[in-house]
């Protein structure tokens, strides 16, 4: 049966469901146990938002508090996850990913590659991403296509609750390592979630807006955004499919191709910067595999090329809006009229 | 003041959760005439597009419902009235048309409609509806969910009361099967009544449901008062075991949506908000190797392992059965050979959701079973 949950919560209860059935999933992170790790209420906090709150009172010794450092604890995640662990390590905000390359992406990404397919390595690296929570430019980036560029590496990107706690069950699952981003801004939204465990596969794009003009292809908090913009242009005539990925690697291409195919308008919304992006990712396929479906030229909407402001003018401004997204769409209708 | 001539014709509500639905088009225009199960117009709900048929005869004096317009749930959307109701009455009628308001289909009211019964079996979910005394009880087919009977549940239940439950393994019922036989299963359903202190009911199942229920009037007579049997397996030994195996492994949309096809006359009934509704279940941990024990079961070697019809002749009980000719799933030949007395009706234009298809035409076929 369901009810509503949040965000936050999703997680919460997916690490609590795997940790429960499987004795090997283990959790670590910065202050995830939090205070003085004690099972009390007022002692343990559950990382910097609460979100391994009561995981310490129940499986104890299994969530671990670890050093401030992420080279060391993510290095050790990994080492227990190719030793037949099924550690979930929390890195806090993606920005701190910096001081664990190594062990990301020329460690844990290559095992099965360099071991000639005898290693596995079924690490979940947790991160906070996005940017609109007021925390500075450090602490607020879309490092998403970052992560997608490594062979090697999953990516998951969840827009809300139901597909949080189905992706993380199935992350812990996956015999590989998985880069689990979390939008911190979505933290307190909240859908319908069965009591249930649920494992949702990799690489399957959901539609939660079908339409017939126009493709929206987004991922993250995007998809609210689009999903707004979508009815706005509702009201005026514009019927307008969004594509929420789910998945950033692998990548639902056939779903892309298919809604592209049917609308000949491509929109790829993106928080991340514009070079090197998602949206960028997006475009170059789509013009390479359904050239002759288009009838206008893509449109990409993301973060401009700079940090993330501190002011909060500035960073509202900085985060892609319904508006500018809706924006984007209509240059894509009135491309083809001006050419018919 | 109410002029019983005239019949406001309203957005239906089609199952528990439906708030909402789009018209999508009039079937019928302005001034025509109009019989009882005339198809008026189609509505389309998040999760499947049906044609809304006339539940009263009379001459359609207005067309109120805009097309790709939404309206709850009795919004008035037409007017039926004889021809000799002068408009201006029809247009006082419309202008102090009030909608009932003590269903908002709010969400916290579907939520409610839903309960939960503790069973030897498990935890069971069903919706309990209507008060009248004579009860009847909904049982779905394999891999199915009670709102199968999205369409048959409100309708049926102005004359009875009526009770749908998820099967073990299925919708919000427990996922681990005790046992995944057709006596398991029909001792699940009887386990089921006897909590809820159901008895003698009159029940109606559809496929594997059907078979369950054939089960459960040989075995525990006592519990049934009569069957209606829709597009029922144990009346013949034919499956279409591709469509067995198929649902039953299909881990995406690209798989389930050929499979769930099948099931319609029309396949563009099939909408994206179903066959997502349905993954969302089928990824719940422990329900493929539920549907994979059923299936083992029920229809092993791809033929279905219990012809139940002579035994359950044998209980006198009376038994409607009703089929969609074109059902791809267990063929409609399967109402050639029933015991003498059996009510046989093949319903044109529908496939093996005939419930779904052509649900008005169902429901009158459950009441003249049922008797009321």
């Amino acid at each position: 049966m369901a009810r509503k949950l949040s965000y936050k919560m999703a997680v919460n209860e997916a690490l609590d469901l795997e940790m429960t059935r499987d004795p090997t999933v283990i959790l670590m992170g910065e202050d995830i146990v939090g205070g003085a790790g004690s099972p009390g209420e007022d002692d343990a906090w559950g990382g910097v938002l609460g979100v391994t709150k009561g995981l310490f009172a129940k499986h104890g010794a299994r969530v671990m508090d670890t050093p401030l450092s992420e080279s060391a604890y993510i290095g050790a995640a990994i080492g227990a996850a190719a030793c037949g662990m099924r550690p979930v390590a929390e890195l806090m905000f993606i920005d701190f990913i910096g001081c664990c390359f190594d062990e990301i992406f020329n460690q844990a990404a290559k095992f099965r590659y360099m071991f000639g397919g005898k290693a596995e390595t079924p690490v979940v690296i947790r991160a906070m991403i996005g940017a609109g929570y007021r925390a500075a430019a450090q602490h607020s980036q879309m490092l998403t296509p970052i992560v997608t560029h490594i062979p090697g590496l999953k990516v998951v990107c969840p827009s809300n609750a139901y597909d949080v706690k189905g992706l993380l069950i199935q992350s812990i699952r996956d015999n590989d390592p998985v880069i689990f981003c979390e939008h911190k801004n979505l933290y307190a939204h909240e859908v319908d979630v069965p009591l249930e465990s649920y494992a949702i596969p990799f690489g399957e794009a959901a539609i939660p807006r079908e339409g017939r003009d126009a493709t929206i292809v987004t991922y993250g908090l995007m998809v609210h955004r689009s999903l707004e913009a979508a009815e706005k242009l509702a009201r005026e005539g514009v019927d307008v499919e969004v594509i929420d990925l789910r998945t950033l690697s692998p990548m639902d291409w056939d779903t892309v191709i298919e809604s592209v195919e049917k609308t000949g308008r491509l929109i790829a919304v993106d928080e991340a910067h514009p070079r090197c992006s998602i949206a960028s990712d997006i475009t170059a396929f789509v013009a390479q595999h359904a050239f002759r479906a288009l009838k206008s030229a893509p449109q990409m909407v993301t973060a401009p090329h700079s940090p993330v402001p501190f002011s909060p003018t500035l960073e509202d401004i900085y985060i892609p809006s319904a508006e500018t997204i809706a924006g984007a769409v209509k240059k894509t209708i009135i491309q083809k009229m001006v050419a018919a | 003041m109410t002029d019983e001539r005239i019949k406001p014709l309203v957005m239906p509500k089609w199952g528990l959760s439906m708030a909402e639905g789009k018209v999508t088009g009039w079937l019928k225009k302005p001034g025509s005439a109009i019989k009882v199960g005339d198809e008026l117009l189609e509505v389309e709900t998040d999760k499947i597009t049906n044609v809304v048929e006339a539940g009263e005869a009379g001459v359609l004096r207005r067309i109120l419902g805009e097309p790709d317009t939404v309206y709850p749930i009795k919004a008035l959307i037409g007017v039926l009235a004889d021809s000799d109701v002068p408009d201006a009455e029809i247009d006082a009628f419309v202008a102090g048309y009030v909608m009932p308001a003590a269903e908002e289909g709010s969400e916290e009211d579907a939520a409610a409609q839903y309960e939960f019964a503790e069973t030897p079996a498990g935890t069971l979910r069903y919706a309990k509806r209507g008060t009248g005394p004579e009860q009847i009880v909904l049982v779905h087919g394999f891999g199915g969910d009670l709102d199968n009977w999205l369409f048959n549940i409100d309708a049926l239940a102005e004359h009875a009361t009526v009770y749908a439950l998820d099967l073990p393994g299925h919708g919000q019922s427990i996922k681990s099967l005790a046992d995944a036989s057709l006596s398991g299963m029909s001792k699940a359903l009887a386990g089921f009544l006897d909590k809820l202190g159901v008895s003698a009911a009159h029940l109606v199942g559809h496929s594997m449901g059907g078979a369950i229920c054939l089960r459960t009037a040989i075995d525990r007579p006592d519990l049934v008062k009569s069957l209606t049997l829709i597009s029922s397996a144990g009346l013949g030994d034919e499956i279409n075991i591709d469509y067995i195996e198929s649902f039953a492994a299909a881990s995406s949309r690209r798989e389930l949506k050929p499979a769930l096809e099948q099931l319609f006359e029309d396949p563009n009934l099939v909408s994206r908000q179903l066959i997502d509704d349905l993954l969302k279940y089928k990824r719940l941990d422990g329900v493929t190797e539920a549907l994979k024990a059923l299936a083992k079961n029920m229809f092993p070697g791809g033929k279905q392992s219990s012809v139940l019809a002579d035994e359950a002749a044998g209980t006198k009980r009376p038994v409607t059965v009703i089929w969609g000719a074109s059902d791809k799933i267990i063929p409609a030949s399967h109402t050639a050979a029933l015991p003498a007395g059996w009510r046989a009706e093949v319903i044109d234009g529908a496939g093996h959701m005939v419930q779904m298809e052509k649900a008005a035409a169902v429901n009158a076929l459950i009441r003249q079973g049922v008797g009321v």
